[in-house]
Parts: structure tokens; sequence; C-alpha cells
């Protein structure tokens, strides 16, 4: 843990955490070996992967619908690809080290236009 | 039931950041639960047991919940409620409150079935209103899986290992919905994730009724079972699709299945999959899964006759 820890008096009485959610900050993303790739275009919007999603990282917009990953904490598990009920499928996994340094545009050009 | 995109809209009760495994159904299952819970109408109050998800969700200083989250020892994540909810009857009472708030308890198999059986049992009995849940994951995970109640049979454990004399757990699973349906309370019900409009239809009507209600969710462990990790919610499927582990609800005595697979799968569709159960597919061990399946068709026939009767307590 990088972040000062609180002294013994800064400690709430019983542990209490004055921050809801402030997990948010830990970022998960790095645990990451393969990575999810979107292809709006073949999306049917049906949510499947949101609500399978473990790690809440499936983008939503203000209307509900997908808008994206969030790959900073995506942990890569991958539940989502297994549950798209696209044909052919809308999510992908690529491995980690092939998507170093490319944008995600190009990263949908390579999965996708195979 | 709302769409899933009008369910989205929603602020999540729980926030991404929690240090669970790749794949870990824990905190699918209570995504879904809060986002079936009408939050627009009242408040929910989360108890913890001590278990995979109350260490990963609760990481001090870090903490995954947007909602008011207590935790307290193993075994009383029930008792701890009973407490949390009392309070809240008694400062209604007194004004000081005109919020409706409901209350959920949220524990393992281990602090289910074992160690927090007597909590709960009298949490049910004292009558609070509350609803607890149990994230199946069928042996203690959260210390290196270790055989529980609620291991199934065969199953392979660090203490219930397969070897030359032993082949997994003897012991069949214990029945803990039997055991609670003793309690007569108005309403327990068993669910999946893979079946998530099923799971959010029982967490719906369970939150609704005044007094103890009782959730069995079976919760797959990528580690301990030994499958990959984005399989689990194709377990959970297959859980239910054997009949392992059937969606039914008891509604004052009465038994009603919520989902009767089309074509019911043999067992092995089931054990196949998971490596702690690798053991029964070796020669000689042909037994074992028969018995397995029969463990598993007397429990789904004596549930159909029971639907059948119809008989209400």
């Amino acid at each position: 843990m990088s972040e000062k820890l609180l002294n013994w008096d800064e400690v709430l009485i019983g542990g209490a955490i004055k921050d809801p959610g402030n997990s948010k900050s830990y970022e998960t993303g790095s645990w990451r070996v393969e990575r999810p790739v979107w292809n709006p275009e073949s999306c049917i919007q049906c949510m499947f992967c949101w609500v399978y999603c473990p790690d809440s990282s499936i983008l939503v917009d203000e209307n509900g619908k997908m808008s994206g990953i969030d790959y900073d904490h995506c942990k890569g598990c991958g539940i989502c690809v297994e549950q798209c009920p696209t044909k052919p499928k809308s999510l992908a996994m690529l491995l980690e080290a092939d998507a170093k340094g490319k944008s995600e545009e190009d990263l949908r050009k390579e999965v996708f236009s195979k | 039931m709302a769409l899933l995109n009008e369910l989205a809209k929603k602020k999540e009760g729980l926030v991404n950041g929690h240090r669970l495994c790749p794949g870990c159904t824990h905190s699918v299952i209570m995504r879904q639960v809060l986002a079936a819970a009408d939050t627009d109408k009242y408040d929910i109050v989360v108890a913890a047991a001590t278990g995979c998800f109350e260490v990963s969700s609760g990481l001090y200083p870090y903490t995954s919940w947007n909602i008011p989250w207590i935790h307290n020892a193993f075994e009383n994540a029930a008792s701890t409620i009973s407490g949390v909810e009392a309070m809240y009857r008694l400062w209604k009472k007194k004004g000081r409150t005109d919020k409706d708030v409901r209350f959920i308890a949220l524990a393992s198999d281990g602090g289910t079935y074992d160690i927090g059986l007597q909590a709960l049992s009298g949490a049910i009995e004292r009558g609070h209103r509350f609803l607890y849940i149990c994230n199946d994951n069928n042996a203690y995970q959260n210390t290196g899986n270790q055989r529980s109640s609620a291991t199934p049979f065969g199953a392979s454990t660090t203490t219930s290992p397969n070897g030359t004399v032993l082949q997994g757990k003897s012991q069949p699973k214990k029945d803990i919905m039997s055991v609670l349906e003793g309690h007569h309370m108005q309403y327990l019900a068993q669910a999946s994730p893979s079946n998530w409009r099923d799971l959010m239809n029982k967490v719906k009507k369970a939150l609704d009724v005044n007094g103890p209600t009782y959730l069995n969710v079976i919760e797959p462990c990528t580690t301990g079972w030994g499958f990959p990790q984005h399989k689990s919610i194709e377990i959970a499927q297959l859980a239910v699709d054997t009949c392992v582990w059937p969606l039914y609800e008891i509604e004052e005595g009465r038994v009603k299945i919520n989902y009767k697979p089309k074509n019911k799968l043999p067992v092995e569709e089931y054990l196949k999959p998971q490596k702690r159960f690798a053991h029964l597919f070796k020669k000689g061990n042909e037994h074992l899964i028969e018995e397995f399946q029969k463990q598993t068709d007397r429990h789904w026939e004596w549930l159909l006759k029971r639907e059948e009767s119809g008989v209400s307590y």
C-alpha cells in the first residue's frame, strides 16, 4: 500500500470507514492477463455482460446502454465473452501482451475484421 | 421486473476495486441482489459474516460498499443484523427516523451451514425482519478449500482429500433448506446467479415479507472447485440443468419449483468440468458417480412430489 496509514487516534470506533465505495480508487486492472475487446457494431445491448460482470466493469451511459469497458478495474475473467449471445460474439479476449501500446480502435479492427 | 437497461441506470450499491478472484460470482450475486432491491422506496443495510466476500470487499481502509455495511464475526451475521433491526424498530417507535429500511445478512456456507447456524436459527425464531442470503460455495474457500457440511458427496477438499483410502467427502451435503423450513418462516428460496431474473424476483419477494426470509444461492468458486475463471456462470447453469441445484421456493410451507429443465442432464455434465470431482472419473469409481446421481434424483423427485401435493403449513 502506497498511501499513508492512519494513526491509532485517527481510526474511528469500530474501524468504521467514512468514505463509502472508496475501493474504486484501488485499480484491479493490473491483474489482467487477457483483456476483453468490445465490438459496438454487432452488440445488441442485451446487457448480459453487465449483469454477469463480477467487477462492475461494463460502462453504462445515461440511457442504460453499454458504452465500453472499465479497463482500470476489469480483472479479465472472460465471463462477459462467454455469456455474450450474439453470433459472432460482440466481445473477444485478447492477450494483454498483444494489446500493449495499441489504441482501442486499432484493437477492435484487429480482432473483429477477421 | 424492469429491463436490464433500466436496472443498469441505477447507482451501484457494490462498487469495483474489491479483491475477489477474477471470475468469482460472490459479487455477481450481490450486484444482482442490489439491482433487484427497490432502492427508491427503501434503504438497504447489510451485515456480513466472515468469508471470502467480507475479507475482499472490506479490506481496511477500503470498502467496496456504497451502502451501510457491518461486519462482526464469523458466526453472528444473523445476530448482528437482529440487533440493527431491533434498534431501527425502536427508533421508528420513538420517532427518530421515518425512513423505510430493509435488512440483509450475508454469509457463505461456512457461516450458515456450520458456524452461523445457531445465530441464524435464533434470529429467525425471534422473528426479526431480515433477508438472510447464503452464498454457497461448498467449502471454506476463504482459508483454502476446507470441507464444510455444504460440501457435496465425493468432492475433494484439503480436509477430505481423495487418495487410496478415501475418495473425497463420503457424506452427503446438508439439506439446509429443510433444516430452516422447520422454523416455519414465511418465505425461503434457492436461486442461482445464472438465472438472474429468477434470483431478482426472489429477492424482491423476500424483501417485502414482514419477517425473516432466507435465500440460498449457488456460488461457483473458480479456485476451490477447479475450473477456468470464465466458466463460473456456465457451471452454475449446469448445476441447475442437472438438478444438483434445483431452483425452488417454499412459501408458507408450499413448494414451488421455478425452473424444470426440459431435458434433465446427467450429473456427469456438472462434475466433469470441475477438478474437485476429477477422481470420480477414474476407473473403478463409477459407483461414486452413480451414488451422486442417486442422491440428486432422490432430492429432485422428493421436491416434485412435494410440489404436486401442494400441502402448506
